[in-house]
């Protein structure tokens, strides 16, 4: 199961309850399929930084699922039908969040021994963790 | 034609990602991103912004995505 961030921009000719309704319908595609929502993030009304078919503003909604990348491929294509749907972007991110938390653990660990040589022994060497790819 | 004399980084400039340990450059974060775009709304080049090579790939990509969900602007006047 991968992670991943799906952002899209609603037409402000929507009403509020239609737009709680299409993002239930999404919601329940992701689930119908063995996704998991984690979060639903409404930013509401923003103006957006340049005219997309005619539209100077917009609702983003920004979604983290986990999922299957046939339910990503299947939630595209909805916003591809839906008319209201005027951008959309789908980001995996659980590469990123591992890479993250691998950092941040990384660091933790280097300031909760602090060394005082920077000479490791040699069964301080073989406990470090192999170092992350930077992709 | 005649170089100029002075660098455009006057001294060693610290990456801001990497003093601040941010390690994922988020696409939704237009105020973090719009510090490296100025007012024509290109992307700064490296040796201006004093960000380093990893983190300035990860934030062209990010200002490229922001750019496509109308985050940040292409071109701007």
């Amino acid at each position: 199961m991968r992670t991943y961030e799906v952002a899209f921009i609603v037409a402000p000719t929507l009403t509020p309850e239609e737009l709680d309704a299409f993002i239930a319908q999404m919601q329940t595609v992701v689930e119908g399929k063995s996704g998991k929502v984690v979060k639903v993030d409404n930013w509401g009304k923003k103006s957006l930084a340049y005219k997309i078919k005619k539209f100077r503003d917009g609702y983003y909604v920004i979604l983290t699922v986990e999922a299957d990348g046939a339910i990503i491929a299947e939630l595209e294509r909805r916003f591809r039908v839906a008319d209201h749907v005027i951008r959309f972007i789908s980001v995996r991110i659980d590469e990123d969040l591992k890479r993250a938390e691998k950092m941040k653990a990384a660091r933790q660990r280097k300031a909760g021994s602090k060394p005082k040589s920077s000479v490791l022994r040699t069964d301080e060497y073989d406990a470090m963790p192999p170092a992350a790819p930077l992709r | 034609m005649p170089a100029p004399k002075r660098f455009s980084v006057k001294r060693k400039r610290v990456c801001k990602f990497c003093a601040e340990k941010i390690s994922y450059i988020d696409f939704k974060d237009g105020k973090l991103l719009s510090h490296f775009i100025p007012e024509r709304g290109k992307i700064l080049p490296r040796r201006i912004s004093g960000v380093c090579s990893v983190h300035q790939r990860q934030l062209s990509e990010a200002i490229k995505r922001a750019r496509h969900m109308a985050i940040l602007p292409f071109v701007a006047d």
